[in-house]
């Protein structure tokens, strides 16, 4: 069969026609994915705030957006107050985002009303495979940069830096962003607003 | 040519990995782990399947001067569908390769087999040429992950095999992609000679 002949008819009506046809098909796709993508994101969240607060029975009671200047840029952080099924305060889980070795760097960190850290999670990271990558497990429970159940009233930092937390080795870059994300996140919660009960608790720090 | 052939084509005779050496961009980034190149090489595979078929359905209304534009326009279509598909049903492959997924429509093994192929031959053989040259893809990729994540991880598809005392490190890094695709080639050339 002979082609087309590339004329200019031809060309703006093929060009066109196979533009639409397209453009239709992906609008239809993008209906039906649009419901499904929404829900595994805020599944993901909800599982991270979970995860972060070590408990499953628990309900956020509400969601604040709290904003802090840090080095003179305005960054906004989400604050998750959550509570468990009896209404019992539970402390919140904080996102926050910091600059790392390959890009932002977002972590869910949990704390408990006193301030303590109860878990974290890398919500979002770009850093080296095998190596700032380990991010995610190198600070859990029994690491070797275990931040569990410490509280960064002063402000956690690498051992390099002074501080007590050991840094994941040959990525000092990304454990420093990552304990600026934990620390920030930490102000945050200190400054975010909350209701008459768990405020006292909070104020004796 | 029957189909066997251009499966076997794809797979052997024109890897786009090992002989046609194209593609590189995706191959050198995404096989920091065996698992992570095979979801990209599999990606590519239903990404090149479906625009094969379509660009070579389309091949004789498409006039000559507009066949570029007009492929692109397909590719991108199919790319995007993907990327929402993998976005609303495979949230861990889009957290591993989310970044690489876009740029398919810019790997040049689908354009490259679209003019050269499925613009040249019937809708049924450019169906098993997307699948041999796919198939193809991926096994290169997953090879190489293998290869890779054995040798800077330590495990293969995630599974644990040699302590972290053993692990090179440089393997993960972008200069142990190049070299490891270096003497992945050489091998594959030996065989083939």
């Amino acid at each position: 069969m002979k082609k087309l002949e590339s004329s200019l008819t031809n060309m703006v009506l093929v060009l066109t026609g196979v533009a639409v046809v397209m453009g239709g098909i992906l609008a239809y796709v993008n209906h039906l994915t649009e419901g499904p993508i929404a829900e595994q994101k805020e599944k993901a969240l909800a599982d991270g705030i979970k995860s972060v607060m070590v408990c499953n029975d628990l309900v956020v009671a509400k969601t604040d957006e709290v904003k802090q200047n840090v080095d003179g840029k305005e960054l906004t952080y989400t604050v998750y107050q959550v509570k468990d099924a009896q209404g019992q305060d539970l402390g919140a889980a904080v996102e926050s985002t910091t600059m790392g070795f390959g890009g932002d760097l977002k972590v869910l960190v949990g704390f408990n009303p006193e301030g303590q850290i109860l878990g974290y999670t890398l919500l979002e990271h770009a850093e080296t495979p095998g190596l700032g990558a380990k991010a995610d497990q190198w600070f859990q429970k029994g690491q070797k940069g275990d931040i569990i159940g410490k509280d960064p009233k002063e402000p956690l930092t690498v051992s390099k830096d002074g501080g007590q937390v050991d840094a994941i080795t040959a990525s000092t870059i990304t454990s420093r962003a990552f304990l600026k994300a934990v620390n920030q996140a930490y102000n945050a919660y200190k400054v975010s607003p909350v209701d008459a009960e768990s405020g006292a608790t909070k104020q004796q720090n | 040519m029957n189909y066997i052939d251009i499966i076997k084509n794809g797979i052997v005779k024109e890897n786009p990995t090992f002989v046609l050496m194209l593609g590189m961009c995706p191959t050198l980034a995404t096989t920091t782990s065996a698992m992570n190149g095979m979801s990209m090489g599999l990606a590519t595979m239903a990404v090149l399947i479906c625009t094969n078929v379509v660009i070579s359905c389309l091949k004789t209304v498409t006039p000559d001067k507009v066949r570029i534009p007009v492929f692109i326009v397909v590719i991108a279509a199919f790319v995007t569908i993907l990327q929402l598909v993998i976005k609303a049903y495979l949230p861990d492959i889009d957290t591993a390769l989310g970044l690489f997924i876009p740029l398919i429509v810019v790997n040049c093994i689908i354009l490259g087999r679209a003019e050269g192929f499925a613009s040249k031959n019937s809708p049924l053989a450019s169906l098993f040429d997307g699948i041999g040259i796919g198939l193809g893809f991926t096994i290169g990729l997953t090879l190489l992950g293998i290869c890779r994540e054995l040798l800077g991880s330590g495990s293969i598809f995630g599974l644990t095999l040699l302590p972290e005392t053993y692990n090179i490190l440089l393997f993960v890094l972008p200069p142990g992609a190049f070299i490891m695709l270096g003497f992945l080639i050489a091998i594959v050339n030996k065989i083939r000679a």
